[in-house]
Parts: structure tokens; C-alpha cells; sequence
């Protein structure tokens, strides 16, 4: 090593430098004995150099399965310098974690990348800084690499474990240092392998389901199988707690409605749960998963204009060629493969809740409001659960654990059963939509209009109102906004010059418990808008590839609808084939949609068997472009996910409820895409190395969905307007053609 | 009662009626085995008995009394002990090829997934595509990741059949 020696070094550094042993005590005590957030604004809390030339980079995002955590890094590790073997990250904690909002809204990268891109460029340059002050050579004729900064000969050199291992920055995080151009990157735009797959596949990764704490309970939930209209909730009319008197140590615990059972063995509170002796006041509030469409049609609601340009209403009179399209979307669920779980320890002055949130500040807030605690005095660690593709009953599970552990007075762990999970999810709502579009003779789309009937997410988790909080609608946040019809995915991709969208808004209180499922409301959008733009493209005798590039402008897209149609090998297909009297008959389909932010096309090869009704899909094409894709194998990953899970959405998933509640409370009564059905998928990653991160990880499924609708009709000559696509609605909807 | 799990004889304190899935959770701390529906749909908690995949979610403790159970940690062994291999490799190759394959999202399924496809290799080396489809249809991934565990068993397979003309 060359330069000075560390202890002259701190002599001479400085201010910048005076303290650092003083500090690095307190910053070691403050990250994870003190509440957070950590400040923002210092760089310290974004990452660590440790005196191994590695560096832990702080997180703010949950690893929901996906990959984004490996992809994080990758960021990390670029601007840094750094080989990825020398990056690391630490569980999500909200003592040690930065709140970076939630993993919600494809995110992670979109708005995480840019923090932790900027934060390690500003540790660059200060390590830069320090280097050239130990060394004695300007920055300028310094060079890094793997976190060794040297002269341009190699003759000094310094690591960046040498210049802070072990000791903080304490330098403020201004945002102000010059990130890497694309060119530069050596990392970012790469194929990286997922850093978490070698402790999945050996069995050593701690799922949320895992973990066990000292002197713990196993707890579970007893509530009615199925839930009810969320504004009725459940009500006990009696439970009687001598039914459990056969399981020795096994109680009730009770908060309001609420009802828990605990025991030191997890068999015995499974066996709990089931033997309670309770009964639930009827109630007959919902109109029944046959019915639901019908009244969220016939609802008064007010109109909401969601967007507006020229008159669609006189272009839609005038116009060459009009087509209309309804949609009938069911709830669906979100089902993760492994129910939630969550371990609380609650104490009289503090909380500690241990679950598989999306965001563990949220989770938070809310656990500190009903325990009656401050916020500083819970703490919350994320565990990874299984993919949970949005509010799933992970926040629900954490309370449940939490009310049973200040109940019982020591920890207590709740896993959910499949009839909880299932039976009491926040449903992706059932939505209906009616689109009208209209194009001229020439083939060029002058009007669209969609009108979307759908409900609001529920803002009050299951547990909390069984313990007596009001049901009330979900309404702050960052998710806001996409509880209602897409600009985007109706009809934002086209040129249109007379739109209108409208909202039509039901009581979540009057129908099922929801929140936002993967893509939230984009498969139902496109299945209808979609499919209206495919007709008009067969009503002019075009074929819809080309009808779809005639009426796009936008680079983007065009990009994603090319790569698609390339992929898939696309001929021009100017009439849908008719039903051959086979009894196998094969269709092909293209679609566009998006989520919030990217844009995706598809095309979908399926087969419709014309006996049964079974509809299956063959070969499904999903083409993204999400701005500068930072790894294009996770991208590819989360396509093929994508593409199959729309497949189960269209084909299988519907939950079904009864005037009472809901009825779909497993794999059989809520069955999904299998291995025998599964498609072969084609994922394309359109890279776009100059343009911003965008999200991945749901925004392929909205064009899938339409490219689906559109293949049936290729195959069949006949619209289907009701998903799942059935054998019983597949026949009824022939039948009648 | 003891039962034997991944080659150790072990003494467990539940009661007859238990699960095999919660003693292997709560009493041996594996975490291969998970809970996913706890009704025999979804297959999460796979475990090989005497070679045969089943749930260990409904099969009570007792019934695995004097077999030889193998869960996802004990696969390699398995895997050394039936091919009579001179030592024990890192992973079975299946997990070696899902992981080759990258085919993982979140894994939860992939307890089930990696202990179907050893039994399936175990039984029928050169599986088609619609072999493996039909093996593992019992077994659901939320993730959608089918297409990539399909393609990684055939790897596993591939594997398999060089390391045993190797050996041979």
C-alpha cells in the first residue's frame, strides 16, 4: 500500500474524517437498536464499505421473488466499482432498512434503481476523493476497479476497504454526483444469475413460513370459511370455549370478532381451529358470483371522466365503422403457492412483527394504530413468503399474529390455512367494461370510448375488522390511481383523436374484500378494449397486426408490437378463420396493454376444442420494453411468468361466493393453469439502453390477455365477453353463434 | 416413536395422529418440506418415502413408521446411495439444473418441484416433455415458471445419463 499509513491519514483527513470512531459506535448501535427510517440524506444509509473490500447496499425493496433484489445490486456494484461477489444487502427492517415506499407498482427498479444508482455514485466520489488525498494524485489520474482505485501505471494503489472499511461516510447524500453513461456499464445490462436461487434450490433460504422464535405459540384463525360482503364483515353469535377441552393446552383468545386459537404444538392449534365450537350470525348480503355482474351493472353510479379529448359521442354517430365490446372480468385471487404467515411478539411498550409485507413501513403504521403503540416502538422485518403478486393476505396474517401474541402475551406464530388464504384474500375486483370504437373508411381509428364498472380496494384488513375496526375504502398511498379504467391500456397506445374514459365506481363495501392484484384490472381492460380494436381491423378487412401499426405513433410501442409479431413469425390474417366443423380448431391473436409505466405486446397461438369447450393455450409471445433493462434474463423470466399466469387468469381462475360468502377456498374450487396445459412461451426483452428503468414485472399480461380474447375469436369466428374462458361458457358462447 | 429422515434415526415427541409435515418442520427443523395447503392439492411438503414421492401434509407420522423418509436436504445423499456414487455431490443434479436453468421465481414450489423430478428420474431416465408434464401435474407454481422446470429436468436427465456412462 502506498500513501500514507491509516492513523496519519485520519490525522490529516480533516473534518471529513474527525469522529469516525465515535460515530461508527453510534451509527453501529443506532442501525437496528433505533426506529427508523434512517436518514435519506446521508449516504450511510444506502450502503457500508466494509474492511474486506466489500460493500452491504441497503435496500428499501422487498424481494418478492422476482429477482429485482439481484438486479439492485447489479445497479450497486456498477456505479461502484465493484464485482457483484462484493456487493451484498441486508434483510428489509424498518430499524435498519431506508423507507423507499413500498414494493408495489413494478417500482423497485423504476423508482429504487435511480436512489441506489445515485447514492453509490456519490460513495464513488467520495472514495475517489479520499484515494486521491491518500495517494497524492489528482482524481483525474485515478482508476478503479473492483473497488481497488489505483494510478493509471498501477504503481500506487488503494483499496476501498483501506480508505473507510468498517467506518461510515458521514457524508451527506446530495445527489448530486454524475452517474454512469450506459457505454460505461459493465454490469448493469447483463445476465447476472439470481443471488438468491442457491439457497432456494438446497432448502437453506428462510421463507417467512420458516421461521421460529424462542418460547413462541403456533396460533391460527378461526373465522367463517369464506368471507363475507366486506361492509357486513362476521359477527360471532356464540362460541364455546369448552369444545377445545379434548387438546390439551390449546385456547381461545378472543378481540371482539376475532378469534384466535393457540398452542405450543402446531398440530394441536390446526386441530383447534377446526374443533371450535362457533357460530356465526347468518347473513345473505352478496349478489352471488352469477349475479355479481348483473348488479355492478344496473349500480347508480356517478360518472367519472378519467380522461377526455375531442367528442367522442358525435364521432362515434358519424363515423364509418363502429364496433362495441363488453367485458365481463370475475374476481380472482391471489392465491400465493404458500399461504401467509407471520410471527408477532408483542409486548407492553414494543412490537415486534416478523411477515412478508410489500411494504414494512406501512405495515408498520398500521400495527402501531391498533396495538396502540408509537410508531418508533414496533419494528417490522420483511421474511420472503411465496410470490405473492400484490395484497395478498400478508398485512391480514401479521395483525392476526399480532393481536394473538399481545393476547396470549408472548410470541406467536400464524400461518394460514388454504381456506384463510384463499377465502379471505383482497380479490383482484370483478370489473365489467363496454367499449365502443369507431374507425373510418380508410382504416384509421377517430373515435373510443370505455366505460369501466368496478369497485375500490378495501383499506381495513380482515383481522382488524373482526376486532372492530370499520370497513373503510383503501385510499392513500402510492398505489392510488389504478383502482380505476387504464388510460394506458384503453386505448392509450393508439392514435385516437375522440376518446373518452370513464369510471363508474362501486361500494367496496357491498361486495368482497379487494386490493391490487398483479397488473391490477389490465387483463379485464384489454380483453375488452383489445378485442373491439381486433374487430374493427376484421370489419375493414385488415389484418390486425397492420390495422395496429396504422393507428399507433409512438415508437415504443410499434417497438414492443413488432418484436411480438416478429417473434411469432406473423403472417398477414385479413379474415378470421371460421369454425371448420373440426373438432380441434387452432386460432392465432395479437394484443397490446400495459401497467403504469413500459409497454408490452403479445401474441397468443391457442386451440379451442370445439366438443368440449376446453380452450388451450400453444405458444404465447410476450415482447417488453421497460426502458434500460438492467437484467435481461430476470426480464425474460418475469415475462414467461407473466405469459403462463395470464393463461391461468383466462382460462381457470374465477372466485365464486354465494349469497353468503365466498365458495373457492382451495386448488380444486379455485383450480389454475397446470404443467399439462402449460404453453411454450416466448419472452423478448426489448433493450433499451439510453431510455430510463422502467417496470417488469407485470406488464406484459394486459396484452397477453387481449392476444388471448383475439386468438379465440381467429379460431372461432366468435367473441367471448366473460373470462375465465370455461368449457361451459366456451360451449354456450358457440352454441349461440 | 423414531423416524428415519435422510439417514438419521431420529426420536420425535409427536402424537401418532401429527402430520409428518409439522414434525419434520417444528421437531427437525427442515425447511424443505413447507405448508402450502395442508389438503394434498399443491405439493409443497414432498417427501420421498422408501423413494416414493408423497404429501407429507396428510400422511400421519405413524404411517412412515420403519421407512426411509428423504426430504429436499437429503436428496444429494439419495442420490449418491442409489447410483452408489463414491461420494456425495453439492446437489442432486436436478437442483443443480433448475438452478442452471434459472428457472426459480419466488421457489416456494420448488420443494415439491426438485422431489418429483428425482423420483420421476429414478424411475424413467429418458422422460419426454410429456412424460415430465404428465409426473409433475400434481405439483402447481403460482409463479408460472412450468416451461423452465420442464426444460430443467430434461437437463437433469442429460446430466444423469453422462454421469452414469462416465461411472460405467
Amino acid at each position: 500500500m502506498t500513501g500514507l499509513p491509516r492513523r496519519e491519514f485520519l490525522k490529516a483527513g480533516g473534518a471529513l474524517v474527525i469522529g469516525f470512531n465515535l460515530r461508527d459506535v453510534l451509527l453501529a448501535q443506532a442501525r437496528g437498536s433505533a426506529a427508523g427510517p434512517p436518514d435519506a440524506r446521508q449516504i450511510d444509509t444506502w450502503l457500508a464499505i466494509h474492511a474486506d473490500n466489500t460493500a452491504t447496499v441497503y435496500v428499501g425493496f422487498a424481494e418478492l421473488g422476482q429477482g429485482t433484489s439481484t438486479a439492485l445490486l447489479q445497479i450497486a456494484a456498477d456505479e461502484l466499482d465493484l464485482g457483484m461477489e462484493q456487493v451484498g444487502s441486508v434483510r428489509l427492517d424498518t430499524n435498519v432498512t431506508p423507507n423507499q415506499g413500498g414494493t408495489y407498482s413494478s417500482a423497485s427498479i423504476a423508482r429504487g434503481g435511480p436512489q441506489i444508482r445515485t447514492a453509490a455514485a456519490e460513495a464513488r466520489l467520495a472514495l475517489f476523493e479520499m484515494a486521491s488525498k491518500r495517494l497524492n494524485i489528482p482524481t483525474s489520474g485515478l482508476t478503479v476497479s473492483k473497488g481497488v482505485v489505483s494510478t493509471v501505471d498501477g504503481s500506487k494503489r488503494v483499496t476501498y476497504g483501506e480508505l473507510v472499511g468498517n467506518r461510515t461516510f458521514n457524508l451527506p447524500f446530495t445527489g448530486s454526483a454524475p452517474v454512469k453513461k450506459p457505454a460505461e456499464y459493465k454490469i448493469v445490462a447483463t445476465p447476472v444469475a439470481r443471488r438468491d436461487l442457491p439457497d432456494k434450490v438446497n432448502g437453506t433460504h428462510v421463507y417467512m413460513q420458516h421461521v421460529r422464535v424462542p418460547g413462541m405459540l403456533h396460533g391460527r384463525v378461526v373465522r367463517p370459511r369464506g368471507q363475507r360482503a366486506y361492509g357486513v364483515g362476521a359477527h360471532v353469535t356464540s362460541v364455546d370455549e369448552a369444545s377445545l377441552r379434548s387438546i390439551p393446552g390449546a385456547r381461545l383468545l378472543r378481540k371482539g370478532d376475532f378469534l384466535g386459537v393457540v398452542a405450543e404444538h402446531e398440530w394441536d392449534a390446526v386441530r383447534a381451529a377446526r374443533q371450535l365450537a362457533v357460530k356465526w350470525e347468518p347473513t345473505a348480503a352478496l349478489p352471488g358470483s352469477e349475479k355479481v355482474y348483473e348488479k355492478m351493472r344496473a349500480a347508480k353510479t356517478s360518472e367519472e371522466v378519467v380522461l377526455q379529448r375531442g367528442d367522442a359521442a358525435a364521432a362515434l354517430a358519424s363515423a364509418a365503422h363502429v364496433v362495441s365490446q363488453t367485458a365481463r372480468a370475475p374476481y380472482q385471487a391471489h392465491a400465493p403457492f404458500g399461504p401467509n404467515c407471520a410471527v408477532a411478539d408483542v409486548k407492553a411498550d414494543s412490537a415486534l412483527v416478523m411477515c412478508s409485507t410489500q411494504d414494512v413501513y406501512a405495515t408498520r403504521r398500521t400495527l402501531a394504530a391498533l396495538l396502540k403503540l408509537p410508531e418508533k416502538s414496533v419494528r417490522v422485518q420483511y421474511y420472503e413468503g411465496s410470490g405473492t403478486y400484490g395484497h395478498s393476505c400478508y398485512d391480514d396474517v401479521a395483525q392476526a399474529a399480532a393481536f394473538l401474541s399481545q393476547e396470549a402475551g408472548q410470541p406467536v406464530r400464524v400461518q394460514f390455512m388454504r381456506a384463510d388464504e384463499h377465502g379471505w384474500d383482497n380479490f383482484g375486483p370483478a370489473h365489467v367494461g363496454e367499449v365502443r370504437a369507431a374507425a373510418d373508411a380508410g382504416g384509421k381509428l377517430v373515435a373510443y370510448e370505455y366505460h369501466g364498472w368496478q369497485h375500490s380496494w378495501s383499506g381495513t384488513e380482515a383481522s382488524a375488522q373482526l376486532a372492530g375496526e370499520a370497513a373503510v375504502e383503501f385510499l392513500a398511498g402510492p398505489v392510488q390511481g389504478v383502482q380505476g379504467v387504464n388510460r394506458l391500456t384503453c386505448g392509450g397506445m393508439y392514435q385516437v383523436p375522440n376518446l373518452r374514459l370513464v369510471n363508474h365506481k362501486l361500494p367496496v363495501v357491498e361486495y368482497l374484500k379487494a386490493g391490487w392484484l398483479r397488473s391490477p384490472l389490465d387483463l379485464s381492460f384489454a380483453f375488452a378494449s383489445e378485442q373491439a380494436i381486433d374487430q374493427l381491423a376484421h370489419l375493414l378487412g385488415i389484418d390486425p397486426y397492420e390495422f395496429r401499426r396504422r393507428n399507433i405513433a409512438d415508437d415504443r410501442w410499434l417497438g414492443v408490437l413488432d418484436a411480438a409479431a416478429k417473434a411469432a413469425n406473423w403472417t398477414p390474417r385479413p379474415v378470421a378463420a371460421k369454425r371448420n366443423g373440426g373438432k380441434i380448431v387452432a386460432g392465432r391473436g395479437i394484443g397490446l396493454g400495459t401497467h403504469l409505466q413500459s409497454w408490452g405486446g403479445a401474441v397468443a397461438d391457442i386451440e379451442v376444442n370445439a366438443e368440449t369447450g376446453k380452450v388451450v393455450a400453444k405458444h404465447l409471445y410476450g415482447a417488453i420494453d421497460a426502458g434500460l433493462v438492467v437484467n435481461p434474463a430476470i426480464v425474460e423470466s418475469q415475462i414467461c411468468g407473466q405469459l403462463v399466469q395470464t393463461a391461468s387468469r383466462l382460462f381457470h381462475e374465477e372466485v365464486t361466493f354465494d349469497t353468503t360468502g365466498v365458495t373457492s377456498l382451495d386448488w380444486s374450487s379455485y383450480p389454475v393453469l397446470r404443467f399439462e396445459e402449460c404453453p411454450e412461451v416466448t419472452p423478448v426483452v426489448v433493450q433499451r439502453l439510453n431510455e430510463r428503468c422502467l417496470g417488469a414485472g407485470e406488464e406484459v399480461m394486459a396484452a397477453a390477455a387481449g392476444a388471448i380474447a383475439n386468438a379465440f375469436f381467429d379460431a372461432t369466428g366468435v367473441r367471448m365477453e366473460t373470462f375465465p374462458m370455461t368449457p361451459k361458457r366456451v360451449l354456450s358462447v358457440l352454441k349461440r353463434a | 416413536m423414531t423416524i428415519n429422515v435422510n439417514g438419521k434415526a431420529s426420536t420425535v415427541a409427536a402424537a401418532p395422529d401429527t402430520p409428518l409435515l409439522y414434525v419434520l418442520s417444528n421437531e427437525l427443523q427442515l425447511q424443505g418440506p413447507r405448508f402450502g395447503c395442508g389438503l394434498a392439492q399443491c405439493g409443497s411438503c414432498s417427501v420421498l418415502v422408501d423413494g416414493v414421492e408423497k404429501r407429507s401434509c396428510v400422511t400421519p407420522v405413524s404411517a412412515v413408521d420403519g421407512k426411509s423418509i428423504t426430504t429436499l436436504e437429503g436428496l444429494p445423499m439419495w442420490y449418491a446411495v442409489t447410483k452408489r456414487l463414491a461420494r456425495v455431490p453439492e446437489l442432486h443434479p436436478v437442483q443443480q439444473a433448475m438452478l442452471d436453468e434459472q428457472a426459480l421465481q419466488c421457489g416456494y414450489c420448488y420443494n415439491g418441484m426438485i422431489v418429483k423430478a428425482a423420483e420421476l428420474l429414478s424411475k424413467n431416465p429418458r422422460p419426454d416433455d410429456a412424460q415430465i408434464k404428465r409426473a409433475m401435474n400434481g405439483h402447481l407454481c403460482r409463479c408460472g415458471t412450468y416451461p423452465r422446470i420442464v426444460s430443467a429436468v430434461r437437463r437433469a436427465a442429460d446430466m444423469m445419463l453422462k454421469a452414469s456412462a462416465v461411472a460405467r
